[in-house]
């Protein structure tokens, strides 16, 4: 199963740039070729938002993330649980899920910033890099 | 007594007028600001004595640990995130509160200690001197504040010159106070953090009184503000170049001839408005 941050709960959403701030996930099972959303738990958490989002990716059983960027501490826990990740711009979900398909994202493997996507979000808005 | 020096917005002066008023009421002096603790640098206390802060951290001994993961839901903080194979610590997040072994019924969690800061205490010209100083890198001061404030005597007069802003370290810091000093300077930012202190210390029920720093004569903001709302203002301290000189050089304003004056006329006020001798 691949697990997208999203900003909407449908695959023609945009992908979320942020990680553990992101609105929803958007699963996608392979086999099936069907998609699932479900609000991030912990999207509004006061700290360790990465941590909570990364143990709701694992207690859901994805195998990969589709994501803009990872955080430090949410980095170490998807590897520590063998889960991979993989950097998406800023396109749809049912996009994000193509490319990956195609071999055309390339793998986050190494963290990025710590609050990233607070940057310019909490003090002026997210910056795609 | 014990009054605490606040403000609400950073820069207005609440270490100035901290370690001024200290020598001036010649009590303690407590710096709580443990994340940028400036007072010592006016102060410079002698024969220093310093004493870490520990915090406790959970260690998990997989010979008795399930993986149930009942420790990480337990965690308010998301400290802990377990895998198929291990519980991860993140310790920056980790308040030491033990919620994490009080949920574990395997008993598979135990506690170590690491340092997050350091509380140094001295003297200087006849004054106790205190401080609190957080590691570089650690996100949490709270613990080093109440640790530092653990070494306050219940007899003894302190002035508790507070963390900027209206979050968990003004609030510890405020428990431990009688009274508080609100310490603005008469810009729109100033009045608007201004705002959010006071509704703080009416929220704790604190009694406290205000004070203008660094003006040019032109309080209005602050005075009307303070009269709308029934708020003590007792003073305005100027602005002037000799007093920046001498502040940036580290010195105390209370080797400026009106400024001592000035102090002078707050402690008397200050102890008028709070009762205090």
């Amino acid at each position: 199963m691949i697990a997208i941050s999203s900003t909407g709960n449908t695959e023609s959403a945009l992908s979320d740039p942020r990680f553990g701030r992101c609105e929803y996930f958007a699963l996608y099972e392979p086999k099936t070729e069907t998609y699932t959303f479900i609000e991030n738990k912990a999207q509004s958490a006061s700290g360790g938002a990465g941590i909570a989002a990364s143990q709701q990716i694992i207690d859901l059983g994805a195998e990969v993330v589709l994501t803009g960027n990872l955080g430090p501490n949410a980095y170490n826990v998807l590897k520590g649980a063998g889960i991979r990740a993989f950097r998406t711009s800023a396109v749809l979900v049912s996009e994000a899920v193509e490319l990956y398909k195609a071999g055309r994202l390339s793998p986050l493997d190494e963290a990025g910033d710590a609050h990233a996507g607070m940057r310019k979000g909490f003090r002026g808005g997210f910056e795609n890099k | 007594m014990k009054l605490c020096i606040l403000s609400g917005k950073g820069g207005t002066g609440k270490t100035t007028l901290a370690v001024n008023l200290a020598y001036t009421l010649n009590c303690a002096y407590y710096d709580c600001d443990v994340e940028e603790p400036n007072g010592f640098i006016f102060l410079n206390p002698m024969a220093v004595s310093a004493e870490e802060t520990l915090v406790d951290y959970p260690c998990v001994d997989y010979s008795l640990c399930t993986l149930c993961k009942d420790c990480v839901t337990a965690c308010q903080f998301n400290a802990l995130a377990a895998t198929k194979k291990e519980i991860l610590l993140f310790k920056e997040l980790c308040h030491g509160c033990h919620a994490c072994s009080l949920a574990c019924s395997e008993g598979a969690i135990t506690f170590a200690k690491r340092a997050v800061g350091v509380v140094e205490k001295g003297r200087s010209n006849g004054i106790f001197a205190a401080r609190g100083v957080l590691n570089i890198g650690e996100p949490m001061a709270v613990p080093v504040i109440k640790h530092l404030l653990k070494q306050l005597k219940s007899s003894e007069d302190a002035i508790l010159d507070c963390a900027p802003g209206t979050s968990c370290n003004a609030v510890t810091t405020l428990r431990h106070a009688d009274a508080a000093l609100i310490v603005t300077e008469p810009t729109v930012f100033g009045l608007n953090d201004m705002e959010i202190a006071v509704e703080l210390l009416n929220h704790v029920g604190l009694p406290f009184a205000a004070l203008v720093n660094k003006s040019r004569g032109e309080d209005s903001l602050i005075t009307e503000y303070c009269g709308k709302n029934g708020i003590n203002l007792l003073g305005v301290i100027p602005f002037s170049k000799e007093a920046a000189i001498a502040y940036s050089k580290g010195k105390l304003l209370l080797e400026l001839p009106e400024y001592k004056l000035a102090f002078e006329a707050l402690s008397k006020q200050l102890k008028e408005a709070f009762a205090w001798n």
